[in-house]
Formats: C-alpha cells, sequence, structure tokens
C-alpha cells in the first residue's frame, strides 16, 4: 500500500502514534534522569505539530479518507477515517495535552516526583494518543479498543498519588463508572452490528428498525457516552477525579476527554435514524438538568477543584442541550434548528476545552502557592499572585457566557436556535421554551459561582498563614495558560474562523435529513459581534487603566479589604466561601442535602466550638454507595461457598460436571 | 470389538476400585502407575499397526505415567515420611462402594449417550467416565497432599481414555503435549507438597483453611 505523505490522514494516524508512545522512552530510564522529563514533552509536542498539520492538509485536501487493515482479532479491522466531525474534536486532542505536559515540566518535576513522573508521562501520553485513537476509529472493535486505552490511562492518571486514601477512592469510583459505561457501549455496539450487519462505524441503520429496537439503541448511547461524558445522575466519578488528578491532568480529562462522551454520542447518533421527537426533547431535558445542577453543586463546593469540575459538568449540559436541540430539527426536518443546535455545541466544545484548561491550570498555580485546595483557606491572591489572577479572570467571564470572550458566542448560538424553534410554533414550543430559561438559569448561577470563587481566592485578605510566601508560577507555567487565555480571546472576537470546518461537521451530521442548510456565517450577526466586541475590550481595558491610575494616585491601600475602614479588622471577618454560596445552597436544599455542624449554645457563656458544613455528591453518597454497600453485605452470603477447603472445591467441579451431563443428557 | 483392549479397560476398572480401597500410599502410587501402562498399551490395540507416531505417544505415555512420576511421587512421600491415608473423609469400604456404584452408573448413562456407532462396542467411555468419577472420589475424600495427587492422576487417567476415542484425529504434538502439561503439574505439585509440609509439618490439607481470608 502506498500512501502520499500529503494525506492528512496519514499525518495525524502518526502523530497518534507517536503520542501513544511519547511516555514510552524515559521508562527505559533511572528515575534519577530528569531530562526524561523534557524528552516526553518532546514527542508530545511534535506529535501535536504533526496532527495540526494533517488536519491543515485535510482541510484542503479530500474531506473524507480511510485506512482499512485486516488484523488477527477474529472480529473488526483496523479502520480508521477522519471526517469533519472528527477534526473537529481532534482540534483540542492536539492543543490541549501539548500544552499540559510543558506546564507538567513545572508543575510536575521530575526531581520532585520521581516515584510517579514517569508513570505520569506514559499515561498522559496514552490518554492524548487513546483519544486521538477513539476519535479516527471507524470500526467498533478499534474504537472499543481506544476507548478503553483512554479509560485506563485516564485512571492511572487520576491516581497518580495513590497513596493518599482519597485518591485511591476516587480512582475506583471512577473505574466503576468508567466500566458501567463501557458496559452500555459492548451492548449499544453489539446491537448495532445485529442490525447493520458489521462491526464498521459508516454503515447507516435504514429507518426499517422497530421502534423498541431504535429506542433501545438511543438510550445504551446516552447511557453508555453519558458516563464519560458526565451527564447528571451518571456524573459520580467525575468530581472526585477531577480534584485528585493533578492539575494538568485534570485540565485534560475536564477538556477534552468528557468531549469524548459528546464524541460517541454525536457519531453514533450519525448511524441511527432518528425520526422521533422524543430524543431530542429527552436529550435536551437531561441538558437542562445537566447544566442546573452541575452549576449548583459547584456553587456548593469549597473545595477549588471540585468547583471546577462540577462547572465542567454545567457545560456539558450546555453542549447536550445543543444536542437535543439538533435532534428536534432533525426530527421535524428543521436544518436551522439543525445548524444552530449543533453548531453552537460543537463550537463550545471547543471554547470549553480552553477556558476550562485554562481555570484548570490555573488552580494548578494556586495550590502551588497555597499548598491546599480548601477556598476556605485561601484569599487575597490577587496582590501575590497578579498574572495569575488575571488569567483567572479570562477564563472565568469565558465560562460565564459573557461577551467579549468566546463563551458567549456558542451560548448565544444555542440561544438563538432555542429562539428560532419557540418563534417557529412548532409542536416543541413547551420543552424548548423551558430549556431557553434553563439556558438563562445556568448563565445566571455560573456568573454567582466564578463571582464567589473570585472573590474569595484572589480578592480580600489571605484567611490563613501560607508557608512562605504565595507568588506567581514559573514561566512554563505561565505560558501554556497565555495562549490558551489568547484562544478565548481570538475565538471570542472572531468565531467565524471556526465556521468553515463546523458548517462542515454540521452537514455531515444531518445527511439522513438533507434539506437545504443555510449557512452559519449568515444565521446570525458575527461581524456586529466581532466589532463590539473589539470596542468593549477598548472601554475595558482603558477604563482599567484609567481607574488604576487614579486610585494609585489617590489612596495608599493600607487596611485591608472587607475591614470597612476599620484598620485592624482580623481576616476571619470576611465572607467565606461557604457564606458566599449559603443563599443559594440554601435555596436548593432540596436537591444538595447539604449538612451542616452547628454549634449548639447551651450556657451563659458558651465555650469555643465549631461549625462546619459540607455537600457530599447526593447521587453517589445518597444512592451508589448504599446500593454498593447493600450489595457487598448480600454478597457476604455467598462467601459461605469459599470453605477454604480443597476437597470442597473439587466437590464442586463434580457437581458441576454431573449437573452438566446430566442437562446434555436432557438436551438430547 | 476388540476383546483384548476391552480386557484392559475392565482391569483399570478393577485398579481403580483397588486404589479407593487400600490406605497404603505405596500401594495407590503402584496401583496409578500400572493403570498408567496400561493405558500406555491401549493406542496399539486400537491402532492394531506399529508406526513412529504410535510409538513416540505410547512410549512417552507409559515412560511418564509407569515411570517417572512413580518415581517422583515415592521420593517425595519418603522426603516427608509418610506412609499411609490414615483419616479419610469417607472410610475406605465406603468409598469404594461409592466407586462401584459410579462404576455402574457410569455404564448406565454412557449407554443413553448419543455417540458414533463406532464408538460404541468398547467399554471406552464407561471407563473413561467411571475413572474420571473414582478420581473425583479420591480428591474430595482423602486429606492428605499425596493421595490427591493420586486422585489427581487417576482423573488425567480417565480424560486419557476419552482421548482414545480421538486417536486417529489426535496431532501428535498434542498427545505430548497433554503428558508435557502432566508431567509439569505434577513436578509442581511435588514442589507444593514439600512447602505444605514445611509450613504446616503436616500434609494434610484440611490445615489449608487456615489460608482462608
Amino acid at each position: 500500500m502506498q500512501y502520499e505523505i500529503h494525506n492528512g490522514l496519514v499525518l495525524i494516524f502518526a502523530a497518534t502514534i507517536i503520542m501513544i508512545a511519547s511516555g514510552l522512552p524515559a521508562c527505559f530510564f533511572d528515575r534519577r534522569f530528569v531530562w526524561t522529563q523534557r524528552l516526553t514533552t518532546a514527542l508530545m509536542l511534535i506529535g501535536s505539530v504533526l496532527g495540526w498539520w494533517g488536519l491543515v492538509v485535510a482541510s484542503f485536501g479530500t474531506p473524507a479518507s480511510s485506512i482499512v487493515w485486516d488484523w488477527h482479532l477474529p472480529a473488526g479491522h483496523f479502520s480508521i477515517g477522519l471526517d469533519a466531525l472528527g477534526a473537529v474534536f481532534l482540534i483540542p486532542v492536539f492543543t490541549i495535552p501539548v500544552l499540559g505536559s510543558f506546564y507538567g515540566l513545572s508543575y510536575w518535576r521530575q526531581s520532585e516526583h520521581p516515584e510517579n513522573g514517569r508513570g505520569l508521562g506514559l499515561f498522559y501520553g496514552l490518554l492524548a494518543g487513546g483519544m486521538a485513537l477513539v476519535v479516527l476509529s471507524r470500526d467498533s472493535v478499534l474504537f472499543l479498543i481506544a476507548w478503553e486505552l483512554m479509560a485506563m490511562a485516564a485512571f492511572f492518571l487520576a491516581g497518580a498519588e495513590d497513596e493518599k486514601a482519597e485518591v485511591r477512592r476516587a480512582g475506583w469510583t471512577y473505574l466503576v463508572a468508567t466500566h458501567a459505561g463501557t458496559i452500555c457501549l459492548l451492548a449499544l455496539f453489539a446491537l448495532l452490528r445485529q442490525v447493520s450487519g458489521g462491526f464498521a462505524l459508516s454503515t447507516v441503520v435504514d429507518g426499517s428498525l422497530t421502534t423498541g429496537i431504535a429506542a433501545t439503541l438511543f438510550v445504551l448511547t446516552i447511557i453508555g457516552f453519558g458516563f464519560k461524558a458526565g451527564l447528571m445522575p451518571l456524573h459520580v466519578w467525575l468530581p472526585g477525579a477531577h480534584a485528585n488528578a493533578p492539575s494538568h491532568v485534570s485540565a485534560v480529562m475536564s477538556g477534552v476527554m468528557l468531549k469524548m462522551g459528546i464524541y460517541g454520542i454525536l457519531r453514533v447518533l450519525t448511524l441511527l435514524p432518528v425520526t422521533e421527537l422524543w430524543n431530542g426533547e429527552v436529550v435536551l431535558g437531561l441538558g437542562a438538568i445537566t447544566g442546573i445542577l452541575g452549576i449548583v453543586f459547584a456553587i456548593a463546593q469549597n473545595d477549588i477543584k471540585r468547583l471546577m469540575a462540577y462547572s465542567s459538568i454545567e457545560n456539558i449540559g450546555i453542549i447536550t442541550m445543543g444536542i437535543g436541540l439538533a435532534l428536534i430539527g432533525r426530527a421535524l426536518h428543521r436544518a436551522d434548528f439543525v445548524l444552530l443546535g449543533l453548531g453552537g455545541a460543537l463550537l463550545h466544545v471547543w471554547n470549553h476545552s480552553l477556558f476550562k484548561s485554562l481555570i484548570f491550570l490555573n488552580s494548578g498555580a494556586i495550590m502551588h502557592a497555597v499548598h491546599t485546595r480548601d477556598m476556605n483557606r485561601m484569599g487575597g491572591l490577587a496582590k501575590s499572585m497578579p498574572v495569575t489572577a488575571g488569567l483567572f479572570l479570562f477564563g472565568a467571564v469565558a465560562i460565564c457566557g459573557l461577551p467579549p470572550l468566546n463563551g458567549f458566542a456558542s451560548e448565544w448560538l444555542i440561544y438563538l436556535g432555542l429562539f428560532h424553534s419557540v418563534g417557529a410554533g412548532s409542536s416543541t414550543v413547551w420543552p424548548v421554551g423551558v430549556a431557553a430559561v434553563a439556558l438563562a438559569v445556568i448563565g445566571a448561577l455560573a456568573l454567582a459561582c466564578f463571582v464567589k470563587i473570585y472573590c474569595v481566592v484572589f480578592l480580600g485578605t489571605p484567611r490563613h498563614p501560607v508557608h512562605g510566601q504565595p507568588h506567581d508560577p514559573s514561566r512554563l507555567m505561565r505560558y501554556p495558560m497565555m495562549l490558551l487565555a489568547g484562544g478565548c480571546v481570538v475565538l471570542g472576537i472572531l468565531p467565524q474562523l471556526g465556521f468553515p470546518l463546523l458548517q462542515n461537521a454540521v452537514e455531515q451530521w444531518m445527511d439522513p435529513v438533507a434539506p437545504a442548510i443555510p449557512q452559519l456565517a449568515s444565521a446570525a450577526p458575527f461581524q456586529w459581534i466581532s466589532s463590539m466586541a473589539m470596542v468593549f475590550i477598548v472601554l475595558v481595558v482603558g477604563g482599567f487603566v484609567l481607574l488604576r491610575r487614579k486610585i494609585v494616585r489617590q489612596a495608599p491601600a493600607l487596611v485591608g479589604t472587607w475591614g470597612c475602614g476599620y484598620g485592624l479588622a482580623t481576616p476571619r471577618i470576611q465572607y467565606t466561601a461557604t457564606s458566599f454560596g449559603e443563599m443559594l445552597v440554601s435555596l436548593f436544599r432540596w436537591v444538595l442535602f447539604p449538612r451542616f455542624r452547628r454549634p449548639a449554645i447551651s450556657s451563659v457563656f458558651p465555650a469555643k466550638s465549631e461549625f462546619s458544613t459540607e455537600v457530599p455528591d447526593p447521587v453517589l453518597e445518597r444512592v451508589i454507595l448504599p446500593a454498593f454497600r447493600q450489595a457487598g453485605r448480600n454478597m457476604m452470603k455467598l462467601r459461605l461457598l469459599q470453605q477454604g477447603r480443597i476437597q470442597i472445591y473439587l466437590l464442586y467441579v463434580l457437581a458441576v460436571l454431573v449437573f452438566l451431563l446430566g442437562w446434555g443428557k436432557l438436551g438430547f | 470389538m476388540n476383546p483384548l483392549l476391552n480386557a484392559l479397560l475392565v482391569v483399570v476398572l478393577a485398579l481403580n476400585l483397588f486404589a479407593l480401597g487400600t490406605s497404603r500410599l505405596v500401594t495407590v502410587i503402584k496401583i496409578v502407575s500400572l493403570q498408567g501402562v496400561l493405558l500406555g498399551l491401549m493406542p496399539f490395540l486400537i491402532e492394531g499397526h506399529l508406526g513412529w507416531r504410535l510409538l513416540l505417544a505410547s512410549g512417552g505415555t507409559i515412560l511418564l505415567k509407569g515411570g517417572i512420576i512413580p518415581f517422583m511421587m515415592i521420593r517425595a512421600m519418603r522426603d516427608v515420611q509418610i506412609k499411609r491415608e490414615m483419616e479419610p473423609l469417607i472410610g475406605f469400604l465406603p468409598s469404594m462402594l461409592l466407586g462401584a456404584l459410579a462404576t455402574g452408573f457410569a455404564l448406565l448413562f454412557s449407554k443413553s449417550l448419543p455417540l458414533a456407532s463406532a464408538h460404541t462396542t468398547p467399554l471406552l467411555v464407561p471407563a473413561s467416565l467411571a475413572t474420571i468419577f473414582v478420581g473425583f472420589i479420591l480428591l474430595t475424600t482423602r486429606a492428605k497432599a499425596i493421595t490427591q495427587v493420586m486422585g489427581y492422576l487417576v482423573l488425567e487417567n480417565g480424560i486419557y481414555i476419552f482421548g482414545m476415542l480421538l486417536m486417529g484425529a489426535m496431532p501428535l504434538v498434542v498427545e505430548l503435549g497433554v503428558l508435557l502439561d502432566l508431567f509439569v503439574a505434577v513436578f509442581v505439585i511435588c514442589i507444593i507438597i514439600n512447602h505444605i509440609n514445611q509450613a504446616f509439618s503436616s500434609l494434610d490439607t484440611r490445615r489449608l483453611v487456615a489460608l482462608k481470608e
């Protein structure tokens, strides 16, 4: 077989292989050789550059290409391909991990983590390459192999600090959740093979399915991939795993890996005949619930990384709402719904991977400075870490969907789609109207959430003495964050840059419907967005500079913030993270189940006492863990079989043998 | 079909019962090795001619089952200084009766099996089933590790008899592979016996309960 070097797919496949193997050379060297980490990063860089090169080549050449090889497995083929939908998801894969790898050079130095530095590099490359392979594979057997490669690599990454009990616990939760999802995927692909006659992920199932089978396929898709994406009742693994992983790993997991769940849903939906309206309504409703509850849980958190993990769930909810709208459009043969819903969802995939990675890397810088994830122990960091604080502001504004940054553009597309749908007066006014309100609620709550985090972490005065003076991180950690913030600005001002690719992806996705599809660029007045964003930025920057001059000239800041003019206030009178969220937490008490431990005042002169709150994940703590504990107790009865005597075990074998003989005889 | 073959199989069945009824370990080892030699002769009776393939397979069987394994077992027995199976879970006479019962069951059962007509005449299938059952009885009712190894060998002999049905169809490599497996298994077991003896000062496998979680 011959391939031209100008074939984008070949370049991307080579990039995938290099990324998968990037951590391997370091494993052959002693843990004291700290330069191996630079080797790993260099390989990641080579892989990413090759991947981007391939994407650029492919975008100028033939859009869809594929490679098929036979292999020795009993089922399937080694079959990979590239199309517009895949390219949309490959862009974050070739962008975020390499930035995180550079960040890791300073954040997770081999010299400071000799025991797990090499392993982290190995699994980091496996995760990145595995995700690229997931997107490339066009065969369900290969897809599952790549999927497990990705999932297992993430397990070992999340458990990097496995000497801590909390990390191990989070790792086990992740392992159970990811395998629960994989079981659904196995069932899904087995059923798909039944109805389509092959393992290839390109045969579109024709519309002759019975409604029962079509519904089963659809539900299996949503549940199986929903576990990875973190749709709401299936999100249980997400907060723990993200909070306990090293920060650059959290950035990749949240920024890219969750999107693989979204990719899976979209890819399988291209194969299924979606004609029923309820499919889209269910996805829309799931997205709305995921979004609202995700951000509500985020507000209730005091652990900065758990908060960000819940915020990722919220963003997955927004993306899912876009997909739901697109599904409704497909069922109603409305190309404009599909265009706006899916276009917004895919743009939000990019945007979220940019700003969520940015703030996860940011949280790593904060943790390096203050050595804790508890926001109640932080405060006043804007004075000691101005660069980090400024970069966090970029991420926070973008994630709240505020103009002029990128979160606005994608959420606006979804809004437009929802308004179109309501205005069209179709049969879906009711659910779509509610979804539009839900999206607005999500936006408002996200704003509250990030105001809380910014105020508590960066403003005010330090709440607790910190070991050493907090300071901005090194350049290796700063530059990746700056690049990500730059990406947020560019996509915020010029979202049109991505439109050609998004347009192709949307057209490819809605192929089965195929009415004439309008142009994404003409669907919304984006030149206005660009120019208004520029004006806005000029105003904000100008106002900031002016204000700063004035303040610097006038008032020397001797007194701490929140001092109310009183110079001797202690930091303890500041609002804490808990008190910031208290109102919203009590509003959503019926779903959050917060635990308060209040002091009881019993005498005239009460002694020193303590107050504490925590908001554990209610799905995990109230449903899943009790169910597992009950199952564990019931399974204990099976321990009766374990007698520890070899004779009895052999008797079991004999019993089974006799049973099989008898059964076979009856069967004849 | 072949009176000599049937006669050999009857002897094998009788040896089974003999193995169940004796408490002396040396006797059990000798019985099982004799059984192995008889099994090694059977391929000639079935095929009715000599060939290098047949010679290799039969020779290997006889050498291993009649020579090497008994030698290893007797040495293991001498090392751990045990001569008798003292306290079986089921007594010697009852287990012999149980073996006879199992043999009868096997005879009855194999009559109703849907076998190809070429296989129905000789006693091969019932003898195989009966030997497997006897192996299981030895394995489940005896306490000493060495007797259990003998049970395992009897069980393997039963499977070997069943393999005779496929004599012509099975490649030589497979047969040699099976023999090699057996050899390795017994070799490992001999080592384990020594270890059990050192760790528990006894070969009573019932003491392994202490390893239970």
